[in-house]
């Protein structure tokens, strides 16, 4: 059998950070495996600006900032297969995968790093009543049809959501020339980032219409109209409340679920919140050698963070397979507590941390004027005040090694206060 | 008096600024509800020359890939956008291509050329 020391699933951000990365760390063999016809996972189809403020300090469309990942994988002679889809991964770390030259291959790895990102939720993880017409895209599958293939979706357009690939879309197809009618959110406050809502659609006057969503569907082969409805606090629709609006073409903007199929076949443990992988500072999962990084381990809004996450997989990946990873102990476990969603990572090993370890998590509603507070027990080790903070933008905290030194093994909770 | 409002997008707060008229002051406006002092500079080019990143595509000729992503090197006015998207979408470009090559020079006089944004 054909045999690697690092095999990484996935080419996106994600993949190509955690291989580059394990490479430069003396990982011997490292092989990159991605189903699509080209490196650079959805960024490939981000036409749009604003990536990589944080890591390169420029503003890079998200080709810009894939195409620097993948000049530098191919400098380091990185290898990498496209067109190549894994059908499973077994605990002894067997990578069994299939492609049109080779048809079904087998490879043993010593050292597994899963970066598979995500996928959007449809109209079926919705329950939308009304009929099934076409004319119904994902904003994403919306977006690769306009920048990749050059296929206009439609003219008239509704959009439900308003993540940020919803509203990055309202703009491309009001650049396009098609006329966006409004985008309806059934929360109280926009889904994603300000500069979203300002950029795409105040500067096009597209009206975005908070505490509502779509009741109902019209249209028997095509889409004709859908009716929007005001919903209550608990997000229902309020009688009398409704309105309809002609469009051919409807967008979904309804969220992303992390792409754990070939996560839950191997075993590794999932968090029920996140739907990736529970992972320690390492990004290491429960199962020993195979880490992840990236969308398939919590749902990122800035790819930088991304980038900086599977870094860490890469380097981990590296030492494991170089027999310098260590022994699992007895890890410290984060608690999200009031307020608090989640937390990424979900275990540290206070040995493994270095200088300090970075937390990541979102809030489950918006706050004002409040704090992030760490706590070790009942003692406090971090507190940070926090102006605004909402579930849309990630937050992360930054914890000194001493500080857990003093942990005495009793879980972290951050709560909001 | 004039008055408009401008939400700051510098940083994730998003104030709701209030920015009037003011020729007391040294800039000619009075800028109100920002949280910090980097809400003023943007506040006031909101009001006098918004400007915008234009990204795009380009139709792309004998490739696997149909359209060739673009955007413009520099800010141009906000006001030019649609007019800029006109003179973007009669361009065709042909492979090979690299990155941050010139597809159209300065689109309408703004200064700003139009570049490739990968390779193809
Ligand atoms: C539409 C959209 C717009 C965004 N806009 C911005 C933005 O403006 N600014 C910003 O900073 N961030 C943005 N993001 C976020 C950022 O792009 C993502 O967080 C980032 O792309 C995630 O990287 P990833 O490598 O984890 O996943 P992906 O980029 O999704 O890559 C995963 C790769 O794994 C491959 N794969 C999956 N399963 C298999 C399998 N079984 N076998 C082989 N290969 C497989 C896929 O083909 C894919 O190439 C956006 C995200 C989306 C979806
Ligand atoms: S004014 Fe300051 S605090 Fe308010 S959004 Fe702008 S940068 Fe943020």
């Amino acid at each position: 059998m054909y045999e690697c020391d690092i095999a990484v699933i996935g080419g996106g951000p994600a993949g190509l950070a955690a291989a580059i990365e394990a490479k430069k760390h003396g990982a011997g063999k490292v092989l990159l495996i991605d189903r699509d016809i080209e490196l650079g996972g959805i960024l490939q189809q981000c036409v749009h600006n604003g990536f990589g403020l944080h890591i390169f300090r420029e503003e890079l469309t998200g080709t810009e900032y894939a195409e620097r990942f993948i000049k530098e994988l191919k400098d380091l002679g990185i290898e990498y297969k496209l067109d190549t889809m894994v059908l499973s991964i077994t605990q002894e770390k067997v990578i069994s995968m299939v492609n049109k030259t080779e048809g079904i291959v087998n490879i043993r790895a010593r050292a597994v790093i899963l970066a598979m990102g995500c996928r959007e939720r449809t109209r079926g993880a919705l329950n939308i009543p009304g009929t099934r017409p076409s004319g119904i895209f994902t904003a994403g599958t919306a977006q690769r049809f306009i920048n990749k293939e050059g296929y206009m979706v439609g003219r008239n357009v509704v959009i439900l959501g308003s993540g940020d690939i919803g509203m990055i879309m309202a703009r491309r197809l009001t650049l396009e020339g098609a006329r966006v009618r409004v985008v309806a959110e059934a929360l109280p406050y926009p889904g994603g980032l300000v500069r979203n809502v300002v950029q795409c659609l105040n500067d096009f006057d597209i009206p975005l219409l908070l505490n509502h969503t779509i009741v109902d569907i019209k249209g028997k082969d095509r889409i004709e109209g859908v009716i929007i409805a005001e919903v209550d606090e608990n997000r229902k629709p309020i009688d009398g409340r409704a309105r309809y609006y002609e469009c051919d073409t409807l967008l979904l903007s309804v969220g992303l679920i992390p792409e754990n199929e070939l996560s839950k076949g191997i075993g590794v443990k999932l968090d029920p919140v996140t739907g990736g992988p529970v992972v320690n500072e390492s990004m290491e999962t429960t199962v020993k050698g195979i880490f992840a990084c990236g969308n398939v381990v919590h749902v990122h809004d800035i790819v930088d963070y991304v980038t900086e996450e599977s870094r860490k997989a890469g380097r981990s990946a590296a030492l494991f397979v170089n027999e310098k990873g260590g022994e699992w102990g007895t890890p410290i476990s984060t608690r999200p507590g009031n307020g608090i969603r989640y937390i990424v990572p979900h275990l540290i090993r206070e040995d493994k941390v270095g200088h300090s370890v970075d937390l990541f998590m979102r809030v489950d509603k918006i706050f004002t004027d409040k704090k992030l507070v760490v706590k070790s027990g009942d003692t406090v080790i971090r507190v940070i005040k926090k102006a605004y903070m909402r579930p849309g933008e990630m937050e992360r905290i930054s914890i000194a090694a001493d500080s857990l030194k003093a942990a005495d093994n009793l879980p972290l909770t951050v709560d909001v206060e | 008096m004039e008055k408009s409002i401008v939400i700051c997008t510098i940083c994730p707060i998003g104030c709701s600024m209030e920015v009037i008229e003011d020729r007391s002051s040294d800039s000619g406006y009075l800028v109100k509800g920002n949280s910090c002092n980097r809400g003023i500079d943007y506040a006031i080019a909101e009001v006098t020359n918004p400007t915008r990143i234009l990204t795009s595509t380009v139709r792309l000729n004998n490739a696997g890939l149909r359209r060739l992503p673009v955007r413009t090197d520099k800010p141009v006015p906000k006001n030019l956008m649609l007019a800029c998207m006109k003179v973007i979408n009669s361009v065709e470009v042909d492979t090979p291509i690299e990155i941050g090559t010139v597809i159209i020079e300065n689109i309408l006089s703004t200064g700003a050329n139009v570049i490739a944004s990968r390779t193809v």
